[in-house]
C-alpha cells in the first residue's frame, strides 16, 4: 500500500497529537484546582483531541487535491549545508562572540551558495556586521556580548 | 472642540516639531525594519532622549517613531517575508507574493497609501467619537473577546482553498499547541517545558514568525533552486520600484479602505485586541466581500489582501488611543509604553484629561496625525530605492535573510537555545510548506492562542463551567452567529458550490 507524503505527515501529526494529549494529562495542577471548570491542562487537552480529529480525518478521507513534489529537482546539498552552518553558528556565538561568528557565518553561506565575488563577500560580511553592531550597540544602546572584541579591547 | 484642534495643529506644525517628526519617522522606519524591534521597542528607546524636551515635542517625536516603526515592519514583511511585529503578519500574506512578482514598489505603495488612509479615517473617528467610544470599549466582556478570537481564526478560510481545509486546521492546532508551551498565565504551572528553563517563558512570537516565514522562505528558495518551474524572472529595476497604480487597483483600494478602517478602529478601541486581530479580521472580512475572481488572488498578491490589513492595523493603532486617552487604560504594549512616556511628562490620561486639559489631548491626536502625513511624504519617494533590495543576487540575499532572522531571535534572549529551536521549527516548516501545509493559519493561531485561552478560562470560570456564556449576552450571540454564518458559507462553498 502506497501512502501519499501529505497523509504520512498527517499520520505523524496524529502521533504527535497523541503524545501532546498524553503530556497534557500529565500536567500537575494544584489540588484545589483539580475539579475547577478550567485549569492549566484544560485547553491543552482540547487541543490534543482537536489535533487527533483533524489528522485522523485527513488520513481517512480521500485526498481531493494531492500535492505532487518532484524530489529529484530539490537541492539537498546546499540546504543541508546551510542548516549545518546555522547550527555551528549557534554553537559558536556565545564563545566567539557576535561579530566573529556572524561574519564567518555570512562568508561561509555566500560560498556555499556559489558566490565567488570576493570583494562583495568581504564587504557584506565583516564591515557589514561591524556597521550593524554599531547601529545596535552604539546608537540604539542594545548590548551585544562579544568576548572576542572585548579581548581586543574594542568593546567593553 | 474646534479651538482645541487648532491649538493642537499650531503646536504640531511649528518648525521644531516638524523637524522632530521627520527625524522620528526616519529613525522609526529603520528600527521597524530590524527584526525583533517593533514600535514598542522603538518608542521605549526614545523615552530617555525625550526627557529634555517639552511634552508636545517629545510626544511628536514619539508619534513619528511609532508610525515609522509600523511602516518599517510592513516593509520587511513585504520585501523579505519577515514580519517583525504581529500586526504586519497579515500584510505579508499578499505583500510578499506581489513583491516576488516584481511589483515590490507597488506593494509598498499600496501599504503606504492604505496605512495613511486608514490612519486618516480613524483620526476623524477619534476626533468625533473618542469620549463616547470609550464606553463601548468597556462593554466588552471575556465571552465577547473569546468570540472575537474565534472570529479572527475564521480568516483561516482564506488559506483552505482547493481541498486544503484540513491541512489549514491542522496548522491552526499546531499553532495553538506552540502557544501553549511555557508557564500557565494564572497558576504559573509549567506546561510542555520538559524541565528546560529556556521554555518556561514560552516560545517568542519573533522566533516562530522568523522560523516559519523568513527562514522557511530562504530555505525553500535554496531547496527549489534547481526546479525549472521556479526559475527567477528577470525584472527591470524600474518595474521593481514602480509605485504607479492603475485604475482597477485604485478602485479596489477605494472600496477596501473604508470598511477596513471602520473594523480596524472598532477593534483597536477594545483593550487587549489591538492591531494584530484587526489586521487578521480585516483580511478575512475582505476575502468574504470580494468576488470569486478576486478571491482566487488572495495569498498570491491581491491588492485587497494588502490594503485591508494595512488599513486596519493603522486604524487600530489610532483606535487604541481611545481607551488610553479617555480612560487611562493602555490597550496594548505600545500604548502602555506611551502611557509611561505621558506620565513622565506629567500628563495623566483619563476622563478628566479631555475636560481639564483639552489642548494636550488634541496635541497628542494632532501630532499622531502629522506623523502619518510626514511619513507618507518622506517614504513614497524612497520606495523605489527600498524595493531594490529584491534586486540583490540570491547568493547574497538568502544569507542576509538568514542573518536578520538569527539576529532578531538572538537579540530577544541572548542565548543559543532559541537559535536551535528556530532552526528546528524552520526545517519542519520547510517540509510542511513543500506539501502545501499553509503557514499563515499556524501563525494566526499562535498569536491568538494565549488570549483565546485566557478569555475562555475567564468565561468558563464565571459561568461555572457552563458553555451557555456563548449565547447568554446579546453581543456574544451576535459574534457567534457571525462566526456560524462565515463558517457555514465556507463549508457550503467548498462542498456544494461547483462554480
Amino acid at each position: 500500500m502506497k501512502i501519499s507524503p501529505s497523509k504520512l505527515i498527517s499520520l505523524l501529526f496524529f502521533i504527535f497529537s497523541g503524545y501532546y494529549l498524553y503530556t497534557a494529562y500529565q500536567i500537575q495542577v494544584f489540588a484545589f484546582d483539580e475539579n475547577a471548570p478550567f485549569n492549566a491542562k484544560t485547553f491543552p487537552i482540547y487541543l490534543g483531541f482537536a489535533g487527533l480529529v483533524f489528522s485522523a480525518l485527513y488520513v481517512i478521507l480521500p485526498e481531493t487535491n494531492p500535492t505532487d513534489v518532484d524530489l529529484k529537482v530539490l537541492d539537498y546539498k546546499k540546504t543541508i549545508g546551510l542548516v549545518i552552518l546555522m547550527i555551528l553558528y549557534g554553537l559558536t556565538i556565545l564563545r566567539a562572540g557576535y561579530f566573529l561568528s556572524t561574519s564567518i557565518f555570512l562568508v561561509a553561506s555566500y560560498i556555499i551558495l556559489g558566490e565567488r565575488k570576493w570583494i562583495w563577500i568581504f564587504i557584506l560580511s565583516f564591515p557589514f556586521v561591524a556597521i550593524f553592531m554599531y547601529l545596535l550597540h552604539g546608537l540604539l544602546n542594545i548590548y551585544l556580548r562579544d568576548p572576542f572584541l572585548k579581548y581586543l579591547g574594542i568593546m567593553g | 472642540m474646534i479651538e482645541g484642534i487648532l491649538i493642537g495643529l499650531q503646536t504640531a506644525l511649528s518648525l521644531k516639531n516638524l523637524m522632530m517628526v521627520m527625524i522620528g519617522c526616519f529613525a522609526g522606519t529603520i528600527i521597524g525594519m530590524l527584526p525583533g524591534l517593533g514600535p514598542m521597542t522603538a518608542i521605549a528607546l526614545m523615552i530617555p532622549i525625550t526627557y529634555g524636551f517639552d511634552p508636545s515635542t517629545g510626544l511628536i517625536l514619539m508619534a513619528g517613531v511609532y508610525y515609522g516603526a509600523v511602516f518599517g515592519g510592513s516593509t520587511s514583511s513585504i520585501l523579505i517575508n519577515a514580519p517583525g511585529v504581529p500586526g504586519t503578519v497579515a500584510t505579508s500574506f499578499d505583500g510578499y507574493p506581489m513583491a516576488q512578482q516584481g511589483k515590490a514598489g507597488k506593494a509598498l505603495a499600496i501599504a503606504a497609501y492604505s496605512s495613511f488612509a486608514g490612519g486618516t479615517i480613524s483620526a476623524i473617528f477619534l476626533l468625533i467619537a473618542a469620549p463616547s467610544l470609550s464606553l463601548v470599549s468597556l462593554s466588552f466582556r471575556s465571552p465577547d473577546y473569546f468570540g472575537l478570537m474565534i472570529l479572527g481564526l475564521t480568516a483561516v478560510a482564506a488559506f483552505s482553498s482547493k481541498g486544503n481545509f484540513l491541512k489549514a486546521m491542522m496548522m491552526v492546532v499546531l499553532g495553538l499547541m506552540l502557544a501553549s508551551v511555557g508557564q500557565d498565565t494564572l497558576s504559573d504551572i509549567p506546561r510542555f517545558t520538559f524541565n528546560n528553563m529556556n521554555l518556561s517563558d514560552g516560545i517568542s512570537f519573533v522566533l516562530v514568525v522568523m522560523a516559519t516565514f523568513a527562514m522557511t522562505e530562504a530555505l525553500t528558495l535554496i531547496f527549489k533552486a534547481k526546479d525549472p518551474t521556479k526559475a527567477a524572472k528577470q525584472i527591470s529595476l524600474s518595474q521593481l520600484g514602480s509605485i504607479k497604480l492603475d485604475k482597477t487597483e485604485t478602485k479596489k483600494m477605494v472600496t477596501t479602505i473604508p470598511r477596513s478602517s471602520v473594523l480596524g478602529f472598532i477593534v483597536g478601541v477594545l483593550p487587549g485586541a489591538g492591531a494584530t486581530i484587526a489586521s487578521f479580521l480585516a483580511y478575512g472580512m475582505e476575502r468574504n466581500f470580494v468576488n470569486d475572481e478576486e478571491k482566487q488572488k488572495f495569498g498570491k498578491g491581491s491588492v485587497n489582501g494588502i490594503a485591508a490589513p494595512e488599513t486596519a492595523n493603522n486604524a487600530a493603532c489610532s483606535g487604541s488611543f481611545v481607551p488610553l486617552l479617555t480612560l487611562g487604560i493602555p490597550g496594548s504594549g505600545t500604548t502602555a509604553v506611551m502611557l509611561g512616556a505621558l506620565l513622565g511628562f506629567g500628563i495623566q490620561p483619563g476622563p478628566r484629561l479631555y475636560q481639564t486639559n483639552p489642548e494636550i489631548f488634541w496635541s497628542v491626536i494632532m501630532s499622531m496625525y502629522i506623523g502619518m502625513v510626514v511619513l507618507l511624504i518622506l517614504n513614497l519617494p524612497l520606495i523605489p530605492y527600498i524595493a531594490r533590495v529584491l534586486a540583490t543576487p540570491r547568493t547574497f540575499l538568502i544569507p542576509l535573510i538568514l542573518f536578520f532572522s538569527l539576529t532578531g531571535v538572538y537579540l530577544m534572549s541572548f542565548n543559543n537555545f532559541d537559535i536551535y529551536l528556530m532552526i528546528g521549527i524552520a526545517v519542519v516548516a520547510t517540509m510542511l510548506r513543500l506539501y502545501n501545509f499553509p503557514m499563515p493559519p499556524l501563525i494566526l493561531a499562535f498569536v491568538l492562542g494565549g488570549l483565546m485561552e485566557e478569555n475562555l478560562r475567564r468565561s468558563l470560570l464565571i459561568s461555572d463551567g457552563s458553555w451557555t456564556f456563548l449565547w447568554d449576552r446579546p453581543l456574544t450571540l451576535i459574534i457567534m452567529l457571525t462566526i456560524l454564518a462565515i463558517v457555514g458559507w465556507q463549508i457550503y462553498r467548498s462542498f456544494f458550490d461547483k462554480k
